[in-house]
């Protein structure tokens, strides 16, 4: 496959694809018409689809996100953007309590087709307040359903469906990752090779990727490492740096997080033995540990030594950068875990 | 006491067109909105009995004194305008048309109720009647009104959205971001504050700035206001009446002040400690069954046995939801993981609507 996108035009095409299919869809959110995406995530897409259907909003996160569950009940299908994820937390009480549990507190009466996305973990030095990774917080929740894609091809096929599906879907994406693909890489791992880029509209208007399937990233015998969104990329760049040491590393990803493919994870796990898992949220009950704890029920007989979890560091996200990097999961950290995991350390 | 009610400094309240609209109403019509509000308050006597009798649990409050409000602005809107509200939603519920049993059953826990006993007292749902529920996080309900006038707009259908909320829900951010959204946008949505001057036990004035004035909250936004004795089903129906028209006709959205009271406490569990005997009594003369009843009498539109004998079937009909509510089976824990999701997986299974919510 010859085609490259950036993530962010694979985001784009979903929506612009999924905006032609559907009149009922729309997309809302801060600077997402005129100032064409903070991001350029929504570029051109004002000029497509006219400014009833790609709406400004103030900044006003409570207001427009609890606008999109309210036009959600009403039949309508709204793609909602948090400029960052960060933000949303003001607006807490529309997306954990009235997105998810509407349809069980009328009695199965209201459905919210609705997608909530953007922008999720460490942008790059904007301190604590900005870098929020939000899947731990909120995939506790019953209810709403959660994507973090790694590839323009995951987010492409992820974010279609999410736009299709009718429950709420929260959808996190990565600053640090929409301009991947464009410096000229073929598929910035050879990992990903053939993997990277989604079909075109022309070759598959519905290209879907179906929640609930993980992918195996890399195929490896020794240890399995789980890896999600942005922490996909740092894994197999560990796994290019322990092939070198004799380490055959398997990343699987497992796409999204509600539902939870845990039986390709387990597959992995008793095939290789050993479990290492990241995730860009803080260790205490992050995702990490929720999968950690369904791997030791699951496959607590295969394992030849315990699961190590890569985490953030327990602190803040802080500002200057080297600390800010030192802080985050990266691939040092993963080649360590795998080797300690491993008994090669 | 009341507050004062200082004419609207912000925003011009709308002009009365004279005749009223209630002018227009019949006997019939008048008899129908008393029928509505004699329901609401023997149904929730009803409820206070049941949740005594620990057959109702959780949080119910009750909306006795302030029927006039639900009954006369929903008279004053179509059957398809979508309703929201806050907690206090019994009488929204009944107003639009819900079967009393299913309103009952559903505080009883049983899978009869309108959310099949998911939702509870708080939680009234009704997707046929369009009322998009009862929500419990004050304020909280506000946005998700301005997205179903947004939905009216997107769609260009006549339609006008009634968000209903308290006098305590005037300061939760969420009402003002969404009434921020629905000026910018002229979004076709009523504001409804029902001022029943207490959020719990804190009198408005305790809580909330420039209370006598709520005009300038409305004017804040560039919003029309309009204010209305809440205590009077006529005074409700006729401001609604033209407001509703207005905003149908383009004119955007609508601040409305309706000025009411509640007998009861806040909820089944309050002592009351904040207000005094004599400031309820003073409410209670004012009472809209009573104000409606005298008007009626008066007008020769019906005569005492025949009110005596609405009143009958609406005390029959409160006896008979407690009895459907009784013998209903409850809800199955089968019925645990259902509903939970649209497109389920794993543990969750596709729910069925409830018996008479079927579409």
């Amino acid at each position: 496959m010859t085609r490259k996108i950036q993530f962010r035009e694979a985001l784009n095409e979903a929506m612009c694809e999924e905006m032609e299919r559907d009149q009922r869809v729309f997309l809302m959110g801060e600077e997402v018409a005129y100032y064409n995406g903070a991001y350029k995530v929504s570029q051109g897409m004002l000029e497509r689809f006219g400014p009833q259907r790609v709406v400004d909003t103030p900044i006003s996160e409570t207001g427009f996100a609890g606008l999109g569950v309210g036009a959600a009940m009403y039949g309508l299908r709204p793609i909602i953007e948090f400029m960052s994820w960060s933000f949303c937390l003001v607006a807490a009480d529309q997306i954990i309590n009235n997105a998810p549990k509407m349809l069980y507190m009328s009695g199965g009466q209201f459905k919210v087709p609705i997608v909530f996305r953007g922008n999720n973990g460490a942008g790059g030095q904007l301190g604590s307040t900005h870098s929020w990774a939000v899947e731990s917080m909120f995939s506790c929740v019953p209810g709403l359903k959660m994507a973090i894609p790694a590839t323009p091809r995951d987010a492409k096929g992820l974010l279609k469906s999410s736009i299709r599906d009718d429950d709420p879907v929260f959808f996190l994406e990565s600053e640090r990752m929409l301009g991947l693909g464009s410096r000229g890489d073929t598929d910035f791992s050879r990992y990903l090779s053939g993997r990277w880029a989604p079909p075109t509209v022309e070759e598959d208007a519905d290209f879907l990727i179906p929640f609930g399937q993980a992918e195996i990233k890399k195929e490896g015998k020794d240890c399995t490492v789980v890896a999600l969104g942005r922490t996909v990329h740092f894994a197999l760049e560990a796994a290019e740096q322990l092939e070198q040491e004799g380490i055959d590393v398997e990343v699987v990803d497992p796409r999204t997080i509600r539902p939870l493919d845990i039986e390709t994870i387990l597959r992995s796990v008793r095939k290789t033995n050993y479990c290492v898992i990241v995730d860009e949220c803080w260790p205490f009950a992050s995702i990490a540990s929720e999968i950690a704890a369904q791997v030791y029920e699951g496959a607590m007989d295969d394992l030849d030594n315990k699961v190590i979890r890569v985490n953030n560091d327990d602190v803040p996200a802080p500002y200057a950068r080297h600390l800010e990097q030192e802080m985050l999961p990266h691939a040092r950290k993963i080649v360590e875990a795998v080797r300690a995991a491993t008994y090669n350390s | 006491m009341t507050i004062t009610t200082a004419p609207p400094s912000g925003a011009p309240a709308s002009d009365r067109p004279s005749p009223a609209p209630s002018d227009a109403l019949d006997a019939k019509a008048l008899l129908g909105l008393l029928e509505q509000m004699l329901l609401i308050r023997r149904f929730e006597e009803r409820c206070a009995q049941s949740y005594q009798q620990a057959k109702i649990g959780g949080f119910c409050h009750l909306y006795i004194g302030q029927e006039a409000v639900a009954v006369g602005s929903i008279a004053a809107v179509r059957p398809e305008d979508p309703i929201i509200t806050a907690y206090r939603d019994h009488g929204h519920a009944l107003a639009r048309g819900m079967d009393p049993r299913h309103c009952m059953a559903e505080m009883f826990g049983k899978i009869t109720g309108c959310a099949k006993g998911k939702g509870g007292s708080m939680h009234m749902f009704d997707k046929p009647h369009h009322m998009y529920g009862g929500h419990a996080i004050v304020g909280g309900q506000c946005p998700l009104g301005v997205g179903l006038a947004f939905g009216i707009q997107y769609n260009k259908e006549d339609k006008v959205c009634l968000c209903y909320f308290g006098d305590g829900a005037l300061n939760q951010g969420a009402v003002h971001e969404a009434m921020n959204l629905a000026a910018i946008w002229k979004l076709p949505i009523l504001f409804v504050v029902e001022n029943n001057l207490y959020s719990m036990g804190t009198h408005i004035a305790r809580g909330t700035s420039m209370a006598d004035n709520l005009a300038a909250k409305a004017g804040a936004y560039g919003m029309r206001y309009a204010e209305c004795d809440g205590m009077g089903v006529l005074k409700v129906y006729d401001c609604f009446k033209t407001e509703a028209d207005r905003t149908r006709a383009g004119e955007g959205p609508c601040f409305i002040n309706v000025e009411t009271y509640r007998f009861k406490g806040h909820s089944m569990s309050d002592p009351q400690k904040y207000r005094t005997k004599e400031e309820v009594e003073e409410f209670e003369e004012q009472d809209c069954i009573q104000r409606l009843r005298r008007r009626i009498l008066n007008r020769k539109m019906a005569t005492e046995d025949q009110i005596q004998a609405i009143d009958d079937k609406c005390k029959k009909l409160a006896i008979e939801a407690v009895k459907f509510a009784d013998e209903s089976p409850a809800i199955g824990v089968d019925e645990l993981y259902t509903d939970v999701y649209s497109q389920p997986f794993g543990p969750y299974k596709l729910g069925q609507p409830a018996e008479g919510f079927r579409e």
